[in-house]
């Protein structure tokens, strides 16, 4: 379980990293707005967390897909770095948009309290095995959308290879759109999932982000089957270090696997292929 | 807040080190800045050193950070550099704030001493700071200057501009990458040690990653790749924050929270808006002719 929520975001990451070929920093701010979306969802019209999450995924991949048009597309031609600190700026921007509508109170999801199951001497939150299902049916709608649709497919052509697939006639730009769609809608939904766990505020994103990039990174920037791998292997060592670390480390390990990931194995377990 | 610019115009020098001449990306400089923040802090206050060996110690503790950065990503693109030093920073104020016994976790460290402190008013002491950071900052200026027109500073031009062909010149391009991100994180760490003691106070929270957009603001706005836009794009960044707050100032009726977030939206996208309408800066960047 540890680590699927983690790899919805981790895909959304990897998978613009695979499109469009720069860290989109702005996946934290996502995630945020995403559960602010699905806060709002939940508490002022009374959906339930699986329809919440619906509204997540919508309320940020649009507003992934009107950031990426209006703000970081028109910087491409000054390259990749340049749009990476783009995107860090634009990630403090939009946090502070959060932040100026809800200020910085922590908020939690009215969710009904429902009594632990129990599994022998195990106990078990109904609420966390939803959001772990809710994880697993985002990812498999991923993969059955990039394994058998034709846009699925057209994206991956883009990721493997741009030349090849404008020369086949694929629209770059609407590829790009529909990677800004999914890529932050899917973040929208994991800032979702760790909110209904805890309680949401402005750096709901920021906080995880960099156990996101460390899944991304350890599994292969841009491979999707790989954020999921690496996300698991992330998840799974945050549980472990807590044998031997303080819990404020958490996070910190992510940052340790990325450094000793990128010594000995740089392309990451899966390598660098989209798919 | 002249003060502030100085460390502002110190910290851009620095990334303009690495991101105007050599092409590489620091976005972690809050956790290079803190990090000479909390060496030069804790030499000074646990050990009771004099001050200029903590400035020392935050220069060479921040190279060792940056070096080991750039090691880590040397054969690989940028955008693992950018992840890594983002990511870089807020491991360094996890550490800040979870090791107690070392930096007094997130109450920060208090009583830094600064220099004639106590034995001068408050004014006469930020007068004499004020004159020691310009020091610095025409320090560094003229040493980045010079490594700028040397030809050492030409390698790392070519470096930016294509690597393999510097390469292909016979050039040690990871060395140079290496020294390069190693001397640009100690003149941030330097940046940081200067703030402690001006302040005598630092705690994790002061090391946000706003302040590498500030800085970062402050070297496009004021020109990539130009030593002397570096530190008037500095001035720049710190007329335009205190200018905010005149602007917040008409907008009636809001909390306190919303006038922070209000500024710090500003922040960010004025510098999407240079990066897109204005990117090679107040002053743009003149190559020096090499000598005949």
């Amino acid at each position: 379980m540890a680590g699927t929520i983690l790899a919805v975001p981790a895909i959304g990451f990897t998978a613009i990293f695979a499109v469009l070929r720069f860290p989109n920093f702005t996946v934290a701010a996502h995630a945020t707005i995403g559960a602010f979306a699905g806060y709002i969802a939940n508490t002022a019209l009374g959906l339930p967390a699986w329809a919440a999450v619906v509204v997540a995924f919508l309320v940020a991949g649009v507003s992934g897909v009107l950031n990426d048009t209006l703000v970081l597309r028109p910087l491409r031609p000054s390259g990749a770095l340049t749009m990476a600190i783009a995107a860090i700026a634009l990630n403090i921007a939009l946090e502070n948009v959060v932040r100026f509508v809800f200020g910085n109170d922590h908020r939690g999801y009215e969710l009904a309290l429902r009594r632990d199951w129990r599994l022998g001497s195990l106990r078990v939150g109904p609420q966390q095995v939803e959001n772990f299902a809710i994880a697993l049916v985002a990812m498999a709608a991923v993969f059955l959308f990039l394994a058998f649709t034709r846009t699925g497919k057209a994206m991956r052509a883009v990721a493997d290879n741009p030349t090849l697939a404008g020369i086949k006639g694929i629209d770059a730009d609407r590829v790009a759109r529909l990677a800004n769609l999914v890529g932050m809608g899917l973040a929208g939904i994991g800032g979702m999932l760790l909110g209904l766990d805890t309680s949401i505020d402005p750096l709901t994103g920021f906080r995880v982000i960099l156990s996101v990039f460390a899944a991304a990174v350890v599994g292969g920037l841009g491979s999707i089957p790989g954020a999921v791998v690496g996300a698991v292997t992330i998840g799974v060592a945050e549980e472990l270090s807590l044998l031997v670390l303080a819990p404020a480390y958490r996070t910190a390990i992510g940052f340790v696997a990325i450094l000793i990931v990128l010594t000995l194995r740089p392309r990451g377990i899966l390598g660098e292929r989209a798919y | 807040m002249l003060t502030f610019a100085g460390l502002y115009g110190l910290m851009a020098l620095g990334l303009n080190l690495v991101w105007g001449m050599t092409g590489l990306i620091n976005l972690g400089l809050a956790g290079f800045f803190a990090t000479g923040a909390y060496a030069s802090a804790l030499v000074t206050v646990k050990l009771g050193l004099p001050i200029a060996v903590g400035l020392v110690a935050a220069a060479l503790f921040a190279a060792a950070a940056g070096a080991v950065m750039a090691l880590t990503t040397r054969n690989l693109r940028g955008d693992y550099l950018a992840i890594v030093t983002l990511g870089f920073s807020e491991v360094v104020r996890l550490v800040a704030s979870n090791e107690i016994w070392l930096t007094q976790g997130t109450d920060g460290i208090s009583g830094i001493p600064g220099p004639w402190r106590g034995r001068v008013t408050p004014e006469t002491f930020n007068l004499i700071y004020l004159g020691i950071v310009a020091v610095f900052v025409a320090a560094a200026l003229w040493l980045l200057e010079r490594v700028r027109r040397s030809p050492y500073g030409r390698v790392l031009r070519a470096i930016r501009d294509d690597d393999q062909v510097a390469a292909v010149a016979g050039k040690r391009v990871i060395a140079f990458k290496v020294e390069a991100f190693a001397l640009s994180a100690g003149v941030v760490g330097t940046a940081g040690a200067l703030y402690g003691h001006y302040t005598s106070y630092i705690a994790p929270d002061a090391f946000a990653p706003l302040i590498t957009i500030y800085v970062v603001l402050a070297l496009t706005a004021g020109g990539t790749g130009d030593n002397r836009g570096a530190v008037l794009g500095a001035l720049l960044v710190v007329f335009f924050m205190e200018s905010t707050r005149f602007v917040t100032g008409w907008l009636p009726g809001l909390r306190p929270v919303q006038v922070a977030a209000v500024r710090e939206f500003l922040i960010g996208i004025s510098l999407i808006v240079v990066l897109r309408w204005r990117p090679a800066g107040l002053v743009p960047e003149r190559i020096p002719r090499p000598p005949a």
